[in-house]
């Protein structure tokens, strides 16, 4: 109710809107699905699975 | 076999973490505070009626408006970037991050949501004391919201209440209590939150120095000044208290990024403090030539004082630490490194006798996790291991860095006590406003504490370097193998689209300051 009241009566505050509207979908439509994916989840079915790779990461791990 | 990762990808990975971080910060802290000030303001309305303070409110809402709206979910940027750049670590940590961040999320969303619609939206719609209570809970909040990444950052300093569990490479919470409360979260949040405060404290009066100056909406501004500068000085006061504290926690928990912020390459008693001073380019080698700086100022016996409360106290030096000090009872890095490569090929082994199904020898492995004695002594060192046949230097932070962010924090840290102090009392005096230039001064000074927050940021993670977790993980081993040019171009990504919000956000807040108060 207060935010359909305050939207109806908003001036200058409806710009801020807009950037936190279009922020959201450059960080939750494209950056997060094009750019972040959580990459223990995608690449594996299991915590066993997750777990063995990143045993297998640290146990590994040196610099050039 | 030792498996390879290019430094630049390690280098722009960081980058990218500090962007984010850094742009997040911006926001943060203003809303923190403002969210506080203008809860003030709105209890001294709602006690005496005057609509003056109605007005006022009402004009510090819509800054912290401004402010949250543009910043608001930022942050999550930066979970996004643990579990794609930094996945090893996110696993590490495991519950120990997750729970806290989880709580946040939590906690934001229904707090600050559910009361920041009554707060904007509900003048004239619900009665005085409910808006007011509103108003309190957003702040409540805000900043209880703070307390779950300070605490999950603090655990990166200071992992306690954990313990690592070899067949799931997890860290997993033995005491919650440990973890919430450790001496290192509470005087985390409290630094945090209290240098917050004085930050908004600053806006405050900085702003309306700039209605003074132009002589307009002069009650407004001296009635601002006045609960700005009170709040001011209190926050300065507990945040150089907390920075204190804060310093011997950091001397006593992580010797090498104390030693790093004061450059003090060979430990000594009665080790002085140095005020200011400018340093010479190469500050990297080790053992280091003692004349580290083009010109210094100190104060005698002063850093020994801050530490131990003594002047006789032994203040270890980078050399010290990384060579050793037997007298001191100081372990070198030599040392560690064998200690922590042997836990490292502890845990390799146990990998391998469980996938060959080796019973015995995979139970006799386990027996040493099992052992706090065996761990003491060596997967307490377990982040050393990896610097095996590696520089030393890599296991000293950037000194410069760490020395110059600490330094302009504390000079600034200064700075606003004695300009609170004088705009309190002034204002006390009705006389806030006869001189120009502090005017000026206080308007100069808005965009310092951003910089004095900055640079505290930059201490707390530059100085724990080569660390993430706290001697456990090094950064070399916490990051995801992905290849160096899509970590850049999502770098290059969030640079232009921070831009274009910061650029947003100082168009709106100046056009509204410009604009000032509603007329009454």
């Amino acid at each position: 109710m207060f935010y359909y009241q305050g939207f109806k009566t908003m001036t200058w505050g409806k710009s801020l809107w807009a950037i936190i509207l279009i922020k959201l979908f450059i960080m939750f439509v494209i950056l997060k699905v094009f750019f972040f994916p959580d990459i223990l989840q995608k690449e594996f079915d299991s915590d066993a699975e997750r777990s063995n790779y990143v045993l297998e990461q640290i146990t590994n791990s040196n610099t050039k | 076999m030792i498996e390879s990762i290019d430094t630049s990808l390690i280098d722009w990975s960081r980058a990218q973490f500090a962007l984010t971080a850094m742009f997040h910060w911006i926001f943060v802290p203003l809303t923190l505070g403002l969210s506080f000030i203008i809860a003030f303001m709105e209890t001294i309305y709602v006690r005496t009626g005057n609509e003056e303070w109605k007005r006022i409110t009402r004009f510090w809402m819509k800054i912290f408006g401004i402010n949250f709206a543009i910043g608001v979910s930022t942050g999550i940027i930066l979970e996004f970037e643990f579990g794609t750049n930094w996945s090893n670590y996110s696993w590490f940590v495991g519950d120990i991050f997750g729970a806290p961040l989880a709580i946040e999320g939590i906690m934001a969303f229904f707090m600050e949501s559910t009361f920041i619609a009554v707060m904007f939206f509900g003048w004239n719609k619900v009665s005085k004391r409910f808006h007011l209570a509103s108003t309190w809970l957003t702040a409540i909040g805000a900043n209880l919201s703070a307390v779950w990444i300070l605490v999950a950052n603090a655990w990166m300093q200071n992992p306690v209440g954990t313990m690592f569990n070899p067949e799931t490479a997890r860290n997993e919470m033995t005491n919650f209590w440990d973890v919430f409360l450790s001496d290192m979260a509470v005087n985390k949040f409290l630094h945090t939150i209290t240098s917050s405060f004085l930050l908004a404290s600053l806006v405050v009066i900085g702003i309306s120095a700039y209605f003074l100056l132009r002589n307009k909406h002069v009650l407004f501004a001296k009635r601002s000044t006045v609960v700005g500068s009170v709040f001011g000085v209190i926050a300065a006061l507990v945040t150089i208290f907390t920075g204190d504290t804060s310093a011997r926690m950091v001397a006593q928990k992580q010797p090498m990024k104390f030693a790093a912020m004061e450059a003090l390459y060979e430990g000594q008693t009665h080790a002085p403090l140095v005020v200011i001073g400018a340093m010479r380019t190469d500050t990297t080698r080790i053992p280091n030539p003692r004349e580290n700086f083009i010109f210094k100022f100190e104060i005698p016996n002063a850093l020994s004082y801050m530490v131990f409360l003594t002047p006789s106290g032994f203040v270890p030096g980078i050399t010290d630490l990384v060579y050793g000090n037997e007298e001191q009872g100081i372990m070198p890095y030599s040392e560690k490194i064998d200690r922590g490569a042997e836990a490292i090929a502890t845990l390799k082994d146990l990998k391998k006798a469980k996938d060959r199904g080796d019973q015995a020898r995979y139970a006799s492995l386990m027996a040493k996790f099992d052992n706090n004695e065996w761990m003491g002594e060596h997967y307490a060192h377990f982040g050393y291991g990896y610097y095996k046949n590696r520089p030393l230097k890599e296991l000293i932070p950037n000194v410069k860095l760490n020395f110059y962010s600490f330094h302009i924090m504390v000079i600034l840290g200064m700075h606003f006590l004695i300009l609170t102090v004088i705009a309190l009392y002034l204002s006390l005096k009705n006389k806030w406003g006869n001189h120009k230039w502090l005017l000026w001064v206080a308007l100069l000074t808005i965009p310092l504490p951003w910089v004095a927050s900055q640079a505290g940021w930059v201490l707390a993670e530059v100085g724990r370097q080569p660390w993430v977790v706290y001697e456990l993980m090094p950064t070399i081993s916490a990051v995801t193998r992905l290849s160096p040019g899509a970590v850049q171009l999502t770098f290059w990504i969030f640079l232009a689209t921070f831009t274009t919000l910061f650029i947003a956000e100082i168009k709106i807040m100046t056009t509204q300051i410009k604009k000032g108060p509603e007329e009454k």
